[in-house]
């Protein structure tokens, strides 16, 4: 789960890492007196929003007076980056910065361990730093007993160029975002750009704080305010996500469901290989009962893009009977006119299958003839 | 031979009070597997309904049946406990089915273990089955078949349907693993390659890749620099989008990382044939195994 940038910054100065002092406004009527109230004439103004690109789309912008602030606001607050909504703008003392770093903590795959990544290059996508100037990157990999203190992250500074207070304050700021990285179950935080500004402090610039997901439960006053954002989302993703189905969608016709990340991904690659368009993502995962299945069909059938519904199961926990029974409940109950392709193979093929014929419903059990079928009823090319 | 798993592992099942434990429990011993005893703190000296005998510390269970392998059902409150558990008694494999273990918690848990010269598979995989000889996981039990193709996959279900076809086109398996594919996982696509590529049952290798990460990548390099025998792959994703998350923690494409072709295209460059959907594989296969 992503925290908005400024709920981000409140947690970073929860534990002493400079942040400027912002103001959040929730429309442009509140800009003027927001102004009033920052300390400085030339003020930036961010949108809060948890798209990436914000910058490059004008989502941040400049301004000096009270009048200024509130015809921009006006503006950002009509905008929509990359399809996201704005529902609130932080401003913010515009900073005196004389140089830009990045400084973030996630896991590395390959090294099984949690990294903190340093650049002098910061203010740019760490991954496009990454390509062009690799050496501008330092990096120092966790170990699960010492943690991080405090000397790791002035090795980093050292190793940056850094120097006398600015190590000292690095050492501790990279030490704090480390402890949050902990403390919040994050799977990335970071602060890009880590600012220096004229007056040799720094501060963080910008703030990122992903809470991995599968720790949510133990987080659970952010795990409320995740339902009021996802209520912004495409609404039938959050229905979805509030079934505990994963669902992404797409723009295609062809509704599909399959249980397993890998095996509905390999659906979707394979109806697009024959030339048809997949409508969705929709991972019914593993061990799923009728009810289960009978909320993912419901999903799809309200999708008015999706013509067909292609259902691609292989059992191993989930059982094919009770797939059947949710496609014969589905079809009674939901008086739909999309039409039908299923493939069911494994646990229980052979019952579920049964269930099916006497309710003149046919099962491939071959996942390429499926989705030839599927892609064909669409109307696409094969 | 075979890797992992084999007719000596004994198994000990975390969790075989629950009802996946349970379930999944029975389905190993079908099979054929040697599953010696359970572990439920608090229910110890009870008998699971499979039969076998319940202990409450892993300690106690493998002092008393011998068991060098661990199978994790716990729930993700209580997994890294569980993982850390098994390190301390000293078993030689724990492989971790459990989903949704904060990545926190599974780095830890995997670093002691590693200390401990554990080898953790998993989280968040279907296990490792050696057809014909044991099976550690939750697989379905008749999609496999004994031979020389090795399988070592990110996914559950796509595993599965790979297996399926292998086995109906006449091509067995030495041994299937499912590393799991969530950010912090305790054993990678390279570690399983080497043990293939040292294991003399094994011909050739499927490599079954996702999107996100760089795992395929990593796997590249080494098979390029030290494999000698023939892999094919698969990469699932090729249509996600990017900045969306396909189900699995780690499958996501930020920007231009981690997307399907360049996996693709890595993998190629490294002398890996790639299949274009699932039923190419035995194709692809069918030449080196003559």
């Amino acid at each position: 789960m992503k925290l908005f940038e400024h709920e981000a910054k409140a947690i970073f100065r929860s534990v002493g890492i400079p942040t400027p002092n912002g103001i959040l406004i929730h429309s442009p009527e509140e800009a003027a007196g927001a102004y009033s109230k920052v300390d400085s004439n030339q003020v930036v103004l961010k949108t809060q929003v948890l798209v990436g690109g914000r910058g490059k789309a004008g989502g941040v912008v400049f301004a000096s007076s009270g009048d200024e602030a509130m015809r921009l606001s006006q503006k950002l607050f009509s905008m929509k980056i990359k399809g996201e909504a704005v529902h609130s703008v932080l401003m913010e003392p515009k900073l005196d910065i004389r140089r830009e770093l990045y400084l973030g903590v996630t896991y590395d795959k390959s090294k099984r361990s949690p990294v903190v990544v340093a650049s002098s290059s910061g203010g740019v996508e760490i991954e496009e730093v990454a390509k062009t100037s690799p050496s501008s990157i330092v990096k120092q990999w966790v170990d699960s007993y010492t943690g991080f203190p405090a000397f790791m992250g002035r090795k980093l500074a050292a190793q940056l160029g850094l120097g006398g207070t600015l190590l000292q304050d690095f050492g501790q700021i990279s030490s704090r975002l480390y402890t949050l990285f902990e403390a919040f179950d994050a799977d990335l935080i970071e602060t890009n750009p880590l600012a220096i500004t004229g007056d040799g402090r720094l501060v963080a610039a910008d703030a990122r704080l992903n809470v991995a997901d599968d720790a949510l439960y133990r987080h659970s006053d952010l795990a409320k305010s995740e339902r009021d954002r996802l209520a912004s989302a495409s609404t039938l993703e959050a229905r979805a996500h509030e079934m505990g189905v994963q669902y992404v969608e797409l723009e295609g016709d062809i509704g599909i469901i399959g249980n397993g990340a890998g095996l509905t991904m390999a659906t979707l690659d394979l109806v697009n290989h024959f030339g048809g368009r997949p409508a969705n993502f929709l991972d019914a995962g593993g061990g799923s009962s009728t009810e289960s299945f009978l909320k993912a069909l419901t999903i799809l059938n309200d999708n008015p893009k999706v013509k067909v519904i292609f259902v691609n199961i292989l059992a191993g926990i989930t059982r094919c009977d009770d797939v059947a029974n949710a496609i014969v409940t589905a079809q009674r109950t939901l008086n739909t006119s999309k039409k039908f392709v299923i493939r069911l193979a494994g646990t229980n093929e052979e019952e579920g299958k049964m269930i099916l014929k006497q309710h003149s419903f046919n099962a491939y059990s071959d996942m390429e003839e499926a989705a030839r079928r599927a892609v064909v009823l669409a109307g696409g090319a094969e | 031979m075979a890797i992992l798993v084999d007719s000596n592992t004994k198994v000990i099942v975390q969790g075989i009070t629950g009802k996946q434990g349970e379930f999944h429990a029975q389905q190993m011993i079908a099979y054929g597997t040697k599953v010696v005893g359970g572990v439920t703190p608090g229910k110890g000296g009870s008998t699971a309904a499979t039969s076998v005998p319940v202990f409450d510390t892993v300690d106690q269970a493998v002092k008393a049946t011998g068991a060098n392998t661990s199978i994790v059902f716990v729930p993700p409150p209580n997994a890294k406990d569980a993982i850390m558990e098994s390190a301390d008694a000293g078993v030689q494999l724990t492989v971790v089915i459990t989903e949704h273990i904060p990545p926190l918690d599974a780095w830890k848990a995997i670093a002691l273990a590693s200390k401990l010269g554990t080898r953790v598979i998993g989280p968040n995989c279907p296990g490792v089955v050696s057809p014909g000889k044991s099976k550690v996981g939750i697989m379905p039990n008749p999609i496999f078949s004994p031979g020389g193709v090795g399988v070592v996959s990110r996914s559950g279900t796509l595993t599965y349907e790979v297996a399926y076809q292998l086995t109906r086109a006449g091509l067995g398996q030495s041994s299937v693993v499912g590393i799991g594919g969530d950010p912090v996982v305790g054993t990678s696509f390279t570690e399983v390659l080497a043990m293939f590529e040292d294991d003399p049952e094994t011909r050739a290798v499927v490599l079954l890749g996702e999107i996100g990460g760089d795992a395929e990548e990593k796997a590249a390099e080494y098979i390029s620099a030290r494999m000698t025998k023939p892999v094919v792959a698969y990469v699932a994703g090729r249509t996600a989008p990017a900045g969306k998350r396909m189900g699995h923690a780690g499958a996501i494409v930020s920007g231009t990382e981690g997307t399907a072709e360049t996996k693709i295209k890595t993998l190629e460059l490294a002398g890996v044939r790639v299949a274009e959907t699932p039923s190419e594989i035995p194709r692809l296969l069918a030449p080196s195994l003559r």
